[in-house]
């Protein structure tokens, strides 16, 4: 019996220093993500917290100074989900994402499929002139569109009329939603399109020239070779790229505010951004303002399920 | 094999061509920014100036904040840059070189928080952020920039540091080394560049930002240059173009250099860590 004893208590001193070290090696890549789990967790944690108490209250100015707002349930909800301007801005969010999705993917491929085809010196001159527009900062470039587009002396309006497109001399771009909303396109596309292009051609340079070389010998058509070769060594890469797409467009927020211009904004050419900032931030309506963030997270969520997921999975792998 | 030759030369064709388009605003801004006035202001363009001047760079400096605001941004930018890189490095150390229980969790945390839209998040930050009196101060600003800034940080750093062979690290060990000792001897100098590039991500996102600067900021004295920029027309009735654009290339220099030095490094990894743009 007093054998055991000794055997075990000579086991447990022998174990417990091993334990230990194997407590503090276990520990090591806790104490290194704790500050990033902190400072998120306080930084966004709380507001997030604070936005969902903030909807369910009438939260104004007067809230504001004292830091206390009146519990009102659902109200905020109520009122949203009644308000035709909500329904109008989602739906034409929505069009708008898909048009501008659509352009920079579509654009991009082509420009990529391009970038394969022309000599080396053309290609390093193109991507060059690609790179110096993906570095342009948004606020810079929504003032050279503008400039560009002024209708006293816009050169935009100058060339249209002198390529016979039609009489542009001092068209107003800014005149309906329409216009507004296509220049405001325009220029998302243009910014998008290099990071588009670029990472498509990279993916691209990923199909292996001897099994285009060996279908060809085995006489495939030129489309047959682009469907069942390129297409699916490329495809996951433009997924990625169309969810982020997505994500952004649906959320875009300086682009339209400042274009627009806040003289020109009204309910009838809002988007999500603009609409959440006219009436949540500038009317102080924070309350209601956080029923629409809300609204708006929501859908987002919804949307980048299938890219956080395919994301996630790469991150596990490694 | 000359309709071989034919059809490259029309592809190279469309690629000048398109190169042309695609560049032009960046042209036109720049030229602008050098043009006399009478030539900016004139109904049909000049393409190209033979007497540049730079009074409208004069012009552009010399408008109110101007310099307090180049300050604002640069504080905004140096601060956010060297805690994000700190503490992102840390977490991206534990992502690429341990598994642990909550690991995944983390993975999804940090992917998600990337895919909030920004303006979904201004009514809640704006509030928390007046009741602790971070309204107004650069400080409310650099601590939002943070929750921007953190989750691609190490969702690149982590790329970085996995690119590293293991053999290296473990020869280290062999040799005697600690942990800790092959982690600063090996690990450090090799993640150098990609900290470097990351860093650099993270200075030009964080002097980009707008819609949080905004919001956040409201005095002339206290924003960045991005809100500097955008108030520059204001409400004067005459549109001084070519300071406008002056102002804009002054605001996008630092980018632009700072974008075409790192560009390669990231471009490919972008897709893989997303920047919130």
């Amino acid at each position: 019996m007093p054998g055991i004893a000794a055997e075990t208590t000579a086991r447990w001193s022998r174990r417990l220093p091993r334990t230990w070290g194997r407590l503090v090696r276990g520990s090591v890549p806790y104490l290194l993500v704790l500050p990033v789990v902190v400072v998120m967790g306080t930084v966004l944690g709380y507001p997030i917290y604070s936005l969902v108490r903030i909807s369910l209250e009438k939260y104004g100015l007067f809230e504001l100074i004292r830091h206390q707002g009146e519990y009102i349930g659902l109200h905020n909800f109520g009122l949203i989900l009644h308000d035709t301007v909500f329904w109008h801005t989602l739906l034409r969010t929505v069009v708008f994402t898909i048009a501008n999705v659509g352009l920079v993917i579509g654009l991009g491929t082509l420009l990529a499929l391009l970038l394969v085809r022309v000599s080396t010196l053309v290609r390093i001159l193109l991507t060059a002139g690609l790179v110096l527009v993906w570095s342009m900062p948004q606020v810079v470039a929504v003032q050279v569109w503008y400039w560009m587009t002024n209708f006293q002396n816009g050169v935009v309006n100058y060339v249209l009329t002198e390529l016979h497109v039609g009489d542009y001399f001092q068209h107003d771009w800014y005149a309906t939603t329409f216009s507004q909303l296509s220049l405001v396109t325009a220029l998302i596309v243009w910014e998008g399109l290099p990071f588009v292009a670029i990472t498509v051609y990279a993916a691209l340079s990923q199909v292996p020239a001897d099994l285009v070389e060996a279908a060809e010998i085995d006489g495939a058509k030129p489309w047959r070779i682009f469907f069942d070769i390129t297409v699916p060594i490329v495809k996951p890469v433009l997924l990625i790229l169309t969810s982020l797409s997505i994500l952004w467009d649906f959320g875009v927020f300086t682009q339209p505010f400042l274009l627009i211009g806040q003289a020109h904004l009204h309910p009838g050419n809002y988007l999500m951004g603009v609409y959440l900032y006219e009436e949540g931030y500038l009317k102080t309506d924070f309350g209601r303002g956080a029923a629409i963030s809300i609204l708006m997270l929501l859908i987002v969520a919804a949307m980048s399920v299938v890219y956080v997921r395919r994301m996630v999975k790469i991150g596990d792998v490694d | 094999m000359s309709a071989r030759t034919a059809r490259r030369t029309l592809w190279n064709a469309v690629g000048v061509l398109l190169f042309v388009v695609m560049v032009f605003p960046v042209y036109w801004m720049v030229s602008t920014a050098f043009k006399p006035d009478q030539q900016v202001n004139s109904l049909t363009p000049t393409w190209f100036s033979v007497h540049p001047t730079l009074a409208h760079f004069g012009d552009a400096i010399h408008k109110p904040f101007f310099w307090v605001d180049v300050k604002n941004s640069l504080i905004v930018v140096s601060v956010t840059v060297v805690v994000s890189m700190t503490l992102a490095f840390l977490a991206a150390v534990a992502l690429a070189k341990y598994r642990f229980t909550g690991r995944k969790l983390f993975i999804v945390l940090v992917i998600g928080v990337q895919m909030l839209p920004g303006a979904g998040l201004i009514i809640p930050l704006y509030v928390v952020l007046a009741k602790y009196h971070q309204v107004n101060v650069l400080s409310g600003v650099i601590i939002t920039y943070l929750t921007a800034v953190l989750p691609f940080s190490v969702w690149t750093l982590r790329g970085f540091i996995i690119g590293i062979p293991k053999d290296l690290e473990e020869a280290a060990m062999v040799d005697g080394s600690t942990r800790i000792g092959a982690f600063v001897k090996i690990l450090l100098p090799l993640v150098a560049p990609g900290l470097v590039a990351t860093s650099v991500f993270a200075f030009i996102s964080t002097w980009n930002e707008y819609i949080f600067a905004r919001t956040l900021l409201n005095d002339g004295s206290k924003q960045t240059l991005t809100v500097w920029l955008s108030y520059f027309l204001g409400t004067s009735r005459h549109t001084d173009w070519g300071a406008l654009m002056a102002a804009s290339t002054l605001t996008a220099i630092p980018v632009v250099i700072f974008f075409l030095l790192v560009q390669r490094k990231i471009a490919f990894g972008l897709t893989a860590g997303a920047v919130r743009g």
